[in-house]
Formats: structure tokens, sequence, C-alpha cells
């Protein structure tokens, strides 16, 4: 580990933004998770407790101009980037003030202003265009890296091949974080997926693969800085294979019950937040009344921005021909 | 004016958006070093370099991945998609994700890129690598569709593509690639949804696209000799469409033949003959007539193949049947 990231392991300068994003991530989806219980918003959702650490770190690294693009188990990797919960909260709720005025939904939070340059809801289709766009950071010698989180279901599609293949061929700055929670939808890897490490398909393409314990926030920081290092020096694309758990179900509609007995507690135990508190305390960086602290604030945060959105106005009628070409 | 052919103005039009514009950029199977597989793109890489016409992999979701990918950094990709069959191999790309991107981002993001391809039969090449598939691409919402029939309006067109703000398919028809046609000197820039009268007439509106328009320009000579004056409008986009050149010539005649090459069922001609007679059902004086390939995949066999595409013939009948 160089000297540079020893320092950033320490994290004295960083913990704070990681702590409140990942809480903030947390909350957030415990919320939606209720406001689909209640039946307040139709439709589906694809809810990402206990894979805060793996969005958090790695876009943490990400500077203005850098794009990132995600799954549709997207909310936390937006928020990640700096996106508004309040508008994050409306979109969902099919508001006009929503990040997307409410036109995407659950599944397709944009946010431009913050790099997320889309949340798509076809498995992998979002790797060939988060390599396109690392082709025109490239092109444009932008000095900009394309970050790219993907499930472990979609390894198996061909989208992710062919832009393996192409980032590799060409060296483009893309970081490709693959979210491997064990599960595509309700059926577990093994079942779906002849190998193992999931990180051996980088071989195949000359690309660099890094495996991380992708619920230790500092270890994906460090993992996905060293890349984006690469990737702006030229040295071209790294595939991440972060190891992780989703604590709830695929979907709105799955209780989660194909996974074995003690399974979810043995990850509610590595649980991201509490480990980072751990470490804080630990390190004697922040006590548990400081930790304590920041999760009432960012949970009055996250209260607030549900309540102002609910607040806010559906969109008008005509909004419905808005946008479909320029 | 200089003569050229269709082939030679495809390679015509991207050197001059890309000489007036830095951003464009061109990418595909075999464009750059070997010039295309219809040698359509031949020179580009001498004049413009391999950082902006690049050779990709045989992997058509990359490329438009690509395409995509580098048009939300700012710059104007042409991507071609070498047979329009394939589209079917990318169509995720097409259809869910580059044509609803703007709508689902509530106007974050524009995709200003052309997606080139070569389309349709006649070339004996068999039911993967025939198809006019400008149907596929009419019925989503986000995306232009475009399909000139000559030199001169590959290059206007292809222009006013690549200088949209949305992402537009450009259907090159492979049977006109060898055909040549007057061009005019100087830039050639068109606006996209503007149909073109190319022959007037008084009786009966013929209305067909891309390689179509010659055939439909033969039967109407065909139909001159027999004392019926045809007027054929040549579409050249079929989103936008001009539905006024349209109306406007069919109150004028009161008869409607649409020319597809495509398959019959949800072709173009459908939704053109369902517009006419929604607006203008008083002024047809006889039935709309369709003049479409059988609901067949295009076979390979020579007396097949050309039994299956529209004739000029086959067109004149269509007229009789609707005057008669």
């Amino acid at each position: 580990m160089t000297a540079v990231y020893e320092a950033q392991a320490r994290c004295e300068d960083i913990w704070e933004t990681l702590l409140d994003s990942m809480l903030r991530i947390r909350y957030f989806e415990n919320e939606v998770k209720a406001l689909f219980g209640s039946g307040l918003v139709r439709g589906s959702t694809h809810l990402c407790q206990g894979q805060e650490a793996t969005v958090v770190g790695a876009c943490s690294r990400l500077r203005p101009g850098d794009m990132m693009a995600s799954t549709y188990r997207g909310h936390g990797a937006v928020l990640a980037t700096g996106a508004s919960p309040t508008a994050a909260f409306a979109e969902i709720l099919g508001r006009d003030p929503g990040l997307c005025g409410g036109k995407g939904g659950s599944m397709h939070f944009t946010d431009l202003t913050h790099g997320a340059i889309g949340s798509n809801a076809i498995v992998g289709a979002h790797l060939p265009i988060a390599v396109g766009a690392a082709f025109g950071a490239q092109h444009l010698k932008s000095g900009a890296v394309s970050l790219a989180f993907t499930g472990d279901g979609s390894t198996n599609i061909g989208a992710f091949h062919e832009a393996l293949n192409l980032a590799g061929i060409w060296k483009l700055p893309v970081v490709i974080v693959i979210e491997n929670n064990h599960y595509g939808e309700y059926s577990p890897l093994a079942a779906t997926t002849p190998i193992s490490a999931l990180v051996d398909r980088a071989k195949s393409y000359g690309i660099r693969g890094e495996v991380v314990d992708g619920n230790d926030v500092l270890a994906v920081r460090n993992v996905v800085g060293e890349a984006f290092d690469r990737a702006r020096d030229g040295n071209g694309p790294t595939l991440i294979e972060a190891d992780t758990y989703r604590f709830e179900g695929h979907s709105r509609s799955d209780p989660g019950k194909y996974r074995p007995p003690g399974e979810l507690e043995s990850w509610l135990a590595r649980d991201p937040i509490e480990r980072f508190a751990d470490l804080l305390k630990e390190r004697e960086i922040a006590g548990t009344e400081i930790v304590e602290a920041h999760r009432q604030q960012v949970g009055a945060e996250i209260a607030a921005a549900l309540q102002a959105a609910k607040a806010a106005p559906e969109p008008q009628p005509e909004r419905l021909y808005e946008d479909v070409i320029g | 004016m200089a003569e050229m052919t269709y082939r030679d103005a495809v390679a015509a039009a991207i050197a001059q958006e890309m000489e007036r514009d830095p951003s464009v950029v061109f990418l595909g199977e075999d464009v750059a070093a070997a010039g295309g597989v219809f040698k359509a793109t031949v020179g580009l890489l001498d004049k413009f370099g391999p950082e902006r016409v690049v050779d990709t992999p045989i992997a058509e979701q990359a490329i438009l991945g690509a395409a995509m990918g580098a048009a939300m950094t700012g710059l104007r990709p042409i991507a071609e998609i070498m047979f329009s069959d394939f589209l079917a191999v990318c169509w995720d790309l097409v259809a869910n994700e580059i044509a609803k991107t703007r709508y689902m981002t509530n106007g974050q993001v524009s995709l200003p890129l052309v997606i080139r391809t070569g389309n349709g039969g006649g070339v004996r090449f068999g039911a993967q690598h025939s198809q006019s598939v400008e149907n596929w691409a009419m019925m989503i919402p986000g995306i232009k569709v475009v399909a000139p029939s000559t030199p001169r309006d590959v290059i206007g067109l292809l222009a006013a593509a690549v200088r949209d703000p949305d992402p537009v398919l450009f259907f090159e028809q492979k049977s006109l690639y060898a055909t040549k046609g007057e061009v005019e000197e100087g830039e050639i820039v068109d606006e996209l949804g503007r149909a073109t009268v190319v022959r007037e007439g008084r009786d009966v509106t013929i209305v067909a696209l891309a390689a179509m328009v010659p055939r439909a320009q033969a039967a109407a000579e065909l139909l001159a000799a027999e004392g019926i004056d045809a007027a054929v409008i040549d579409l050249r986009s079929l989103v936008p469409l001009d539905v006024t050149t349209i109306a406007n010539s069919v109150v004028a005649t009161g008869h409607l033949v649409t020319v597809e090459e495509n398959p019959r069922l949800c072709g173009w001609g459908a939704e053109v003959a369902s517009i006419v007679a929604e607006e203008c059902i008083f002024d047809l004086d006889g039935p709309i007539v369709r003049v479409t390939t059988p609901h067949v995949p295009l076979p390979a066999a020579e007396a097949l193949e050309d039994a299956a595409m529209p004739s000029p013939e086959r067109i004149v009948a269509g007229v009789r049947h609707s005057l008669a």
C-alpha cells in the first residue's frame, strides 16, 4: 500500500462523509421499503441495505467530470454521488421535482449534476454505455473516469462480455465494480455461474482484476482509488469484485425465503455500517456517542427529505409529451 | 454538379461533417482500415486518423454502447451496424437505452448520435442479411428514422442526422450503393422530415422510400404510357413523417398507393394509410393500396427474391386497383 493510501486508510479526513453517506442510504432504503409496503407507491423497487460500503467507498473516489452508471438496485449508488435524497424520494413518489421529474421511477435514477449518468433496468445494458463514456473521456483526453456498478448475475449476460472486451482492447479509463451479493434475483450464484471467483472474468479480457471485502468501506475506497489512478494514468480498466450481501429480497415482492437458515444473520453480523462504527471506535476516531449523533442527524435529514417529497406536486399532464425528442 | 455513387456519397457525407465538427467520430466493424464491407467509407481513416475513424470488434452491443456513452460526453458519434439485420443483436441498446434516455432522464441526457446501417434486399444475401427493418425502428418513441434514395440525399440527410440533437437510425439501402446521381458542389445539408415530390401527377399518389422510389418512378413511366398521371413522393424519413406533403398530394389526386420493401404486417405503409384515412378519407376516390413484400423471410434464390420484392409491374397493378 502506498503512503497516500495508508493515510487515507486512517480516514481522519473523510470518515464523517463515508459514515453519513452509508447512513443516508440505509435510512433512505428503510423508508422506501415502508413506502412500498404501505402501498403508497406501486411498481417495484430493489433495495440495497447491506451493500452501502461498496457504493459509498467507490463513489468517494469520483471527481467532478467523472461518470457513474448503476443498476436498477441503484438508489445507494446515486445517493453516494451526492444526489439529493428529497429529489430521490420525489422520483419514487412520482413527483415533479424528482431526479427525473417522475419519469424514471425507482429503477432509473439519473443526476447528471453529480455524474450519475443513469441507472439501468436491463441487466448489464449500462456496461457498454459506461465503457462508451470512457471512450469519450479517452478521446477528449478529459481525464475523466467512468465507474460502473453491476450485479453478480450480470456477469453471465452478453453485454458484460462485449463491454469488458472493448474496455480491454482500447485500454479505456473505466472501473467496473461487481457488487457480488451472491444472488441473481432468486437464484444463488452457484446455480447460475460455473466459477466462484467472478473476478476471473477479467483475465480473458486482459483486464486487471481485484477482489475486495465489499462490506469494508475503507477497503473498497482504497482498491477503487488505485483503479481510478491507473485509469487516469492511461493504464486501462479494472474489474473489481466486491463481496457483499443484500439484507432484503431481490425486489418488493420477494421475501428472500430461498436463503438458507443463518445466512442473513451471518451477514447482519458484518453490517458495513456497524463495522465502520466499530473501526472508528477502535481507532479512537469517533466513539459511540459521536456516531450516535451522526445517526440522529442523518435520520432527521432523511425524515425531512421524505416529508418534503411527499409535499411536492405531481407533474403536470403536459409533461407526458415533453423530452421524447429534443 | 458532379455524378457520384450512393456508396461514395456516404463517405462524402461523413467527411463533410467530420471536417466541419471535430466532435464527430465514426466507429464500426471494418469501417476504417478496410473502408467498410460495402466500400462506403473508403478514405476516411487516411483523412481523419485512427482516433476519429475507429475499427471495433464484431460486437454490436459494444458498438452502440460506445456511441451512446461517447455521446454523453459531448461527442457526436456515427456508429455503423454493418447489416440492419444485426440491429436485432443490439436492439436493447436501440430500443431500451438510446431511444428512451432523453425521456427517462427528464431531458438531462441528450444523445446526438447516428446509427448507419445497410438495409434491404435485392442482393441475394438470404433472410439474415436482406431485411428492410425500418418498421422496427419507426414504432419506438425517441428515435428518428431516415432512408435516402439518391446520392444527393445521402449527403443532405446524413448531414442533417449528424447535426440533429436526437438519435437517428440511418438506413442505407444496399441495392442502391452502386447507383449514381447528380450531386451539387459545396456543403449539402437538409432538414429531417421533409418528403420530396419526385414526380408531379394528377391521378394517383404513389408514396415510396429508398429503393422503392426508383421502382415507383419506373411504374409511373409505365402508367404514363396508359395515360395515367402518377405523382411519386419520396418520403426520405419515416420519423419525422411529412404528413403535409402526403396529404396535399392525396387531396389533389384522390388515390394513394404505398410501396414498401418490408414484409406486409405493420409495415410503414399501414401507418401512412391510417393517417390518410383519418385525415382525408372524404378526399379519396378509391381504396388505399399497399404494395409490399409478402409476409415471408426474404429468400436467397434470385427467382424467389425477385418475386417477393415490389416490382414496377406490381406497383402498376396496385394503381389500377385503386383507380378501378
